[in-house]
């Protein structure tokens, strides 16, 4: 007779699970692979092997995870103290709206003034939109997971407001705003890529989450709220002030994740300004435990899974759907792996 | 023959041994106590026999019968009750729904039979429950009751109950005990867990003890006593710590003037406390629990702001100040409730720093290394079984307290607040705990004790005063006073006998 018992996994197990996960995914999805008539072994591949293989496209996986990055980041300050912030999404998109309208002002300024002023605002933007639902839940209680979740929904609406009416395009017509100055728009790392600051911005700010959430005294104070918020008070914590701040901070970080697009990506504000990055950051923030490193080697293989969707549905003609599927697939396989390294099957 | 029979029990916790070949025997018909300090086996052996745990080695007989226990509805099945310290009750369905949950047949719920039987059964062993209430309602003894009429009503003939009397208030184990023999008396077997001497001495026939995992003997109550217990179960007598002579206090050092608050409820929990606490003096608050002591505490501490009158420390007013300018003002706080004082999943040193955080912060960073030392220095001094990187929720009950004795004394106090700093201690632990609040008191810092442990107050206080109903009914010397006294002021009767005269 088999027992299961709550015990951690041992080593080697932990630093299997990544593969294993891929294998059980594998095995998962190959049937609705095989349905839409590809091979499997052909479609991984284009998965996880194409994207890397060559250097145009492993440089769009470091694109793609750039604002997973920021968004990650976000989210795992916020959780760390406890703070359920699930509205990264809207705070990305004060940040962009903010990096559009000082990007479209800032003509007559040069890049040295322009890039740092924008990504102030982009953070400052990012704090306000969290600071409604953080002050709701320190001074009234009222639940983050409901305001910062429906904030979301606010701001797309502001949005689709603002392209449709002052904003929109004189040029075209679209309801997206005006090209952001040349001075404005981020720097290109790698030249003829899409591989901008926002990148390098990205992992400057993973640094510094690291090193405040374990190595100051607001991370700790910040750490002991999210882990015994009854003891830290009783510590003396000012519990409503540490989590408001880990709620701001967490906002600003999420609108640098909108600054980044708009100033590195698309120039414009546009409404699909964000592809749920502030959603999927919740997901990074999960599997990379909120640990910042870990937080990052998840973002970057969502960014790896997201280049690589693209590439199966253009090299096999499967829907780009399947992607979706696949990565979805992996991701709730990976998430119970992880809960399950906790435990050891044991022979009574 | 035995109603349960337990032969060479052995389980093992990774490295640890928490039971190690243990012979238990149950004769139909006894209440046999399970003594031990925390940590001696005593629960970890009684899941195994419940089948929440499995024993490595060893087997267990019913009835001369061996049997196979490896789930709680085994264990039903051989007509095997538990009570856990931590109830498992629903507590938005009636008494009724949850004593018959999971043991109902077919599709069809008939909630009037339901009601019938579950009184019926109810009654036939003389427990006192409506079953119509709902468990939210109840106190915590009558949920208690209502755990044992569900073992009960699965027809249970051998009953366990952990630690039954923790949760409990005097006359709620009064209560408690009346039922218990009545079982006995119906012909059925219980084990009794505890680590109270009296109770056990009081409730029991025979008195099994573990020590460290191992079974040291077996002892008829009529031939043995407390002292013997005690011996058996710490390896060495123990008489307690208790205060020495008398003090000559100091100032005033604590003053509430007036001070009312209310509980968690809104309902008024302190009216118009006015005390003092010298310097060099334990000032005892005693009284049956629930009657403003946990609300007193929270005052005294910052977590809870009195919603009237006026607290002064020294001559610093600290009416409503909060948790860090109380430790600013040189008080002292051990949390209430142990294991909501600490941060479970931070280290014994992060725990250890986290009241003087801004002390161990060197240009912007944490210095982890002074964080380190301190938790060292005081892992040495306060004989802490842990090393400063050990997450404390894998510390025991003692040793939890010992960190937070460590934190509240590192900074030199002027005043300790100490609510219930024994409870569920082992002897050990609660000798240490007692020994350091009067070395506290002796170098001339004022404490205030608060203890449901009436024994607890009359060793260590210099004065006692009772609380009943959020009101304090009297203060009295130490040296005059007697239990009885007391006991009559912590009822309420005491102020009635006096209005009387």
């Amino acid at each position: 007779m088999l027992k299961i018992e709550r015990r951690p996994a041992p080593v080697w197990v932990r630093a299997v699970i990544p593969l294993a996960a891929i294998l059980v995914t594998f095995i998962l999805t190959s049937i609705l692979i095989l349905v839409a008539k590809a091979n499997p072994f052909e479609a991984y591949y284009h998965f996880l092997i194409a994207p890397l293989s060559g250097q145009v496209s492993a440089i769009e996986v470091l694109v793609k995870s750039t604002p997973l990055l920021l968004t990650g980041a976000a989210v795992t300050f916020a959780f760390s103290a406890g703070y359920w912030n699930i509205g990264a999404e809207g705070q990305l998109l004060a940040g962009a709206i903010a990096a559009a309208g000082l990007g479209m002002a800032l003509e007559t300024f040069p890049p040295i003034v322009a890039i740092p002023v924008m990504i102030l605002g982009g953070f400052l933007a990012g704090m306000v939109w969290a600071a409604i639902p953080a002050l709701l839940k320190v001074k009234l209680a009222v639940d983050e997971v409901v305001t910062t979740l429906l904030m979301n929904t606010v701001i797309l609406f502001l949005i689709s407001f603002l392209l449709n009416g002052v904003w929109r395009d004189p040029l075209s017509g679209w309801p997206q705003s005006a090209q952001i100055a040349d001075s404005a728009i981020f720097p290109k790392l790698i030249p003829r890529s899409r591989l901008h600051l926002g990148f390098l911005l990205a992992w400057v700010v993973i640094g510094l989450i690291w090193l405040v959430i374990n190595r100051t005294a607001l991370g700790m104070r910040m750490r002991s709220v999210g882990m015994g918020p009854e003891a830290a008070r009783f510590a003396g914590v000012k519990v409503g002030r540490t989590m408001l701040t880990a709620a701001l901070v967490s906002g600003g970080i999420a609108g640098l994740a909108g600054v980044s697009e708009v100033a590195g990506i698309h120039y414009h504000l546009i409404e699909a300004i964000s592809a749920n990055y502030g959603y999927t950051g919740i997901i990074a923030a999960t599997l990379g435990g909120l640990n910042p490193l870990g937080v990052s080697l998840a973002a970057l293989f969502i960014g790896l899974i997201d280049t690589g969707a693209q590439s199966v549905s253009r090299a096999l003609g499967v829907p780009i759907f399947l992607g979706n599927v696949v990565q979805a697939t992996l991701l709730l396989v990976t998430l119970g792996m992880l809960l399950l390294q906790n435990y050891r099957i044991r022979r009574v | 023959m035995y109603a349960v029979e337990l032969k060479g029990i052995t389980k093992r916790f990774g490295p640890v041994i928490a039971n190690n070949h243990i012979d238990f025997q149950l004769k139909l018909g006894e209440i046999q106590a399970l003594l031990g300090e925390n940590g001696a086996g005593k629960t970890t052996l009684m899941r195994i026999l419940y089948g929440l745990y499995h024993a490595d080695e060893g087997k267990i007989v019913v009835n001369d019968r061996e049997v196979q226990i490896r789930s709680p509805r085994d264990a039903i099945v051989n007509r095997i009750g538990m009570v856990t310290q931590h109830f498992t009750l629903v507590p938005t369905l009636t008494v009724a729904e949850n004593v018959a949950l999971g043991y109902t047949q077919g599709f069809h719920l008939d909630p009037k039979k339901l009601e019938a039987d579950v009184a019926a059964s109810a009654k036939r062993f003389g427990i006192e429950i409506d079953p119509h209430a709902l468990v939210r309602h109840l106190s915590v003894g009558e949920r208690q009751r209502v755990e044992i009429l569900k073992s009960l009503y699965r027809d249970a003939r051998v009953l366990i109950l952990d630690e039954p009397t923790a949760v409990l208030v005097p006359q709620e184990v009064d209560v408690l005990f009346a039922t218990l023999n009545r079982l006995r008396e119906d012909g059925m077997s219980l084990v009794f867990i505890s680590h109270k001497l009296y109770e056990v001495m009081a409730i029991c026939d025979r008195i099994s003890v573990l020590r460290d995992g191992k079974a040291v003997g077996t002892v008829e109550k009529e031939k043995t006593s407390q002292s013997e217990l005690a011996r058996l179960m710490v390896g060495r007598e123990t008489f307690g710590v208790t205060r020495q002579g008398e003090n000559h206090p100091g100032k005033p050092l604590l003053r509430l003037d007036r001070v009312s608050a209310v509980d968690k409820k809104g309902l008024p929990a302190l009216k118009n406390i006015t005390l003092e606490v010298c310097q060099g003096e334990i000032l005892g608050i005693a009284g049956v629990s629930g009657n403003g002591q946990t609300e007193l505490a929270q005052v005294l501490s910052g977590t809870l702001k009195p919603s009237s009158g006026e607290i002064r420390v020294g001559e610093k007013k600290l009416t409503g100040a909060d948790p860090a300018e109380f430790t600013a003002a040189r008080v002292g706080r051990i949390p209430e409730d142990r294991h909501g004082g600490v941060v479970g999943e931070m280290s014994v040193a992060d725990n250890l720093a986290l009241e003087n955080l801004d002390k161990f912060v060197r240009s912007g960073m944490l210095d982890r290394k002074a964080i380190l030392e301190n938790a060292k220095r005081l892992i040495a001094e306060y004989q802490i079984k842990a090393s400063p990187t050990d997450r404390i929720r894998t510390l025991s009950g003692g040793n939890m307290q010992k960190v937070l004795l460590a934190r509240a004394l590192a900074r030199d106090p002027l005043l300790i607040i100490a609510p219930q700093p024994t409870r569920g201690l082992d002897v050990g632990a609660t000798d240490y705990v007692r020994k350091k609040l009067l070395e506290q008191r002796d170098a001339g810092t004022a404490v205030l004790l608060v203890s449901e442990d009436l024994d607890e107050i009359m060793a260590l206080s210099d004065r006692i005063a009772v609380i009943y109903e959020g009101q304090i009914v009297g203060v009295v010397a130490a040296r005059d006073a007697t239990a009885e006294q007391l006991g009559l002021m912590m009822s309420g009767a005491w102020e009635v006998a006096h209005a009387e005269n």
